[in-house]
């Protein structure tokens, strides 16, 4: 890869007017990385006639002490300590124009345990800098140190399984549809249905939260009693995300409180009420012992484009220190976006201990999670019970699966509709455990799975041949390939 | 009613040429095996009754199946399963469990209901088999 030639300095440092960044020390390409620095890289696509360097350099000033000019109050600081430091900048293979800038910001940039925190800083108002034109935030490292100073899922894989009693599978899981208009009696029922059809979980969608056609509490109770009738029918453990999002801190505590007191075993939260209620549900969600669900609402405003925002990578790794137990990372196979190699990337993320470099799935740097538990993906958007072979190929045991529309649109009925996806996916596990090349004989191994079961037979003739089969916008660029879409 | 439990119980029940096959899955990935059965079948009920210890150092899955056959003849209407323990660091937890025998019949679960305040309830999964004391169960 092409290291890009270093911007000159051509001014004293402590002169009075506009400077330089790279010039006032935030290109630093003698840099050695320390072990406590968190590590960020970004691809920057600067404006015409901007030098690349100067570029990398501005972010790492803006993201950490810089403002547009020398202020002589820096000298009353250990200024260079503070200052965050651009060491390395590449072009990027195939993409004219856009750079990636590898930038360490030393530990003491930031307050311990506070997403809100990092956050500022590193996406804070350099997005919005004028010389550039674009500016993603594609990966980050974070030190052991810092790490430990958060929660983390506030239980994690393992402990999830050992609360369900259920191992070696990945789950099954539904989002109740349709999502908006129900009333509380008819969305408790498909809770019930699938539940007792055989799935491990049912879901509110991101927008229930408390309508004027569903108030939350209503809907608590009718899915609790789902739930329960639902075990009694199995004597399996059962759960429905409970969305507890809501307008207010206090709203949410409230809602909380009520599922905690009904039995559940999980509550659910959204993306969009910031990193800061997640932490403090996660720690609420720790302290009482339920599984805390996260719904990643509106991260594709940011997330899909190449050349500006915050990968997911970045986010997933964010909401593993912020600590919640599920959160959606994709499904390559079904209806939204997400390139195969990105989405491997997503779940090692979420889901390992020490996640090695691997440009070829976005992931550019070490990073040891130091023990903390992993967080169960979940696997949810436009997939069927004729895709099971290949979801279990893609993602192993510790996932969630879930088929909305290929539970509840089944033709014979969503407990039916539930039945054929667990016995289609108990059938593929079976058979990989059994050695056999389950990927290629997932088709014959379906078929015979759904001799013995009618509701499995009817789902693959419903919607064995479905798939969503687009160019994902956001692949890795490593070398330049066209990324195939699954 | 058929108890879901373990991660094959929607599936016909395993043959003992099925079970040997998923035995020799768990032993090489390095997972000792054990036996457990219980008459209490709560989806809570954590704790079957181990029969004997993990089986440490096994190679081949005959002798998983001699101890589940032994199982099998002690305990006739009990139900049985297989786990297999991953100790590795980061899991150290249950990596398979699954049912290889279920009693003849099975009555169930009742659902107990406590009605509360503002129409919350409090539920109770009750097993039917377990109104009679440990032993006479599912005879």
């Amino acid at each position: 890869m092409t290291v890009v030639e270093q911007a000159e300095n051509t001014k004293g440092r402590w002169d009075p007017g506009v400077q330089s960044y790279a010039g006032m020390g935030y290109w630093a390409p003698d840099y050695v990385v320390k072990e406590t620095d968190v590590l960020a890289v970004f691809r920057v696509t600067p404006q015409d006639g901007v030098d690349p360097i100067e570029a990398a350099a501005a972010v790492a000033g803006e993201s950490s002490t810089a403002t547009w000019t020398v202020v002589w109050t820096d000298r009353l600081t250990a200024n260079s300590h503070y200052q965050a430091k651009a060491y390395r900048v590449d072009e990027v293979p195939g993409r004219p124009g856009e750079y990636f800038a590898y930038i360490a910001y030393d530990l003491d940039l930031f307050e311990e345990g506070s997403i809100a925190n990092l956050t500022s800083s590193i996406i804070g108002n350099v997005f919005g800098f004028k010389p550039l034109k674009a500016l993603r935030l594609e990966d980050m490292r974070i030190p052991v140190a810092y790490t430990k100073t958060f929660q983390g899922p506030a239980h994690g894989i393992v402990m999830e399984r050992e609360l369900l009693n259920k191992y070696g599978r990945p789950l099954l899981g539904a989002t109740i549809k349709p999502k908006l208009g129900l009333s509380a009696r008819n969305y408790g029922r498909v809770v019930y249905e699938a539940c007792r059809g055989g799935l491990d979980f049912t879901k509110d969608d991101e927008n229930i939260n408390s309508q004027p056609f569903m108030r939350w509490r209503d809907r608590f109770l009718y899915c609790m009693e789902g739930v329960n009738r639902a075990m009694a029918e199995t004597g399996e453990v059962k759960g429905h995300y409970l969305n507890i999002t809501a307008g207010s801190m206090e709203e949410m505590y409230r809602r909380a409180e009520f599922a905690k007191e009904l039995g559940s075993v999980v509550v659910m939260i959204d993306l969009t009420i910031g990193y800061t209620a997640m932490q403090s549900m996660a720690y609420w969600a720790r302290e009482n012992s339920m599984l805390l669900h996260l719904h990643r609402a509106g991260h594709s405003t940011y997330t899909r484009q190449k050349t500006h925002g915050v990968s997911f990578r970045v986010i997933a790794k964010w909401c593993r220190l912020i600590g919640v137990d599920h959160l959606h990372a994709g499904t390559v196979v079904g209806k939204l976006e997400g390139d195969p190699a990105t989405t491997r990337g997503f779940y090692d993320t979420l889901r390992e201990d020490k996640v090695a470099i691997n440009p070829e799935n976005g992931i550019f740097f070490d990073q040891e999670w130091a023990s903390m538990p992993g967080v169960m993906p979940v696997a949810s958007g436009g997939i069927h019970a004729g895709q099971m072979h290949q979801l279990l190929d893609l993602f192993g045991d510790d996932v969630i699966l879930q088929f909305g529309g290929g539970t509840i649109g089944h033709p014979l009925g969503i407990a039916a509709g539930a039945e054929a996806n667990r016995v289609a996916l108990e059938a593929v596990v079976k058979a990989r455990n059994e050695g056999r090349d389950f990927l290629r004989e997932g088709p014959d191994i379906l078929r015979a799975a759904a001799k013995s079961c009618l509701p499995l037979e009817v789902a693959l003739a419903t919607w064995g041949d479905v798939t969503f089969d687009y160019t994902s916008t956001d692949a890795p660029d490593v070398v330049p390939t066209v990324s195939p879409s699954y | 009613m058929k108890l879901r439990h373990g991660t094959f119980s929607y599936l016909p029940d395993l043959t003992d040429d099925e079970i040997a096959l998923q035995v020799r899955y768990a032993l090489d990935h390095g997972w000792p095996v054990s036996v457990e059965f219980t008459d209490d079948p709560h989806p809570r009920n954590v704790y079957w009754e181990m029969w004997g210890l993990p089986m440490f150092d096994l190679t081949e899955p005959d002798g998983v199946l001699d101890q589940i056959n032994e199982c099998r003849a002690t305990f006739p209407h009990h139900y049985v399963r297989v786990l297999a323990y991953d100790a590795s660091l980061g899991r150290q937890t249950t990596a398979m469990s699954f049912l290889v025998q279920r009693p003849a019949v099975e009555p169930g679960f009742l659902l107990a209901r406590v009605e509360g305040e503002n129409r919350t309830q409090r539920y109770a999964v009750e097993s039917y088999a377990t109104v009679h004391p440990v032993g006479s169960r599912y005879s």
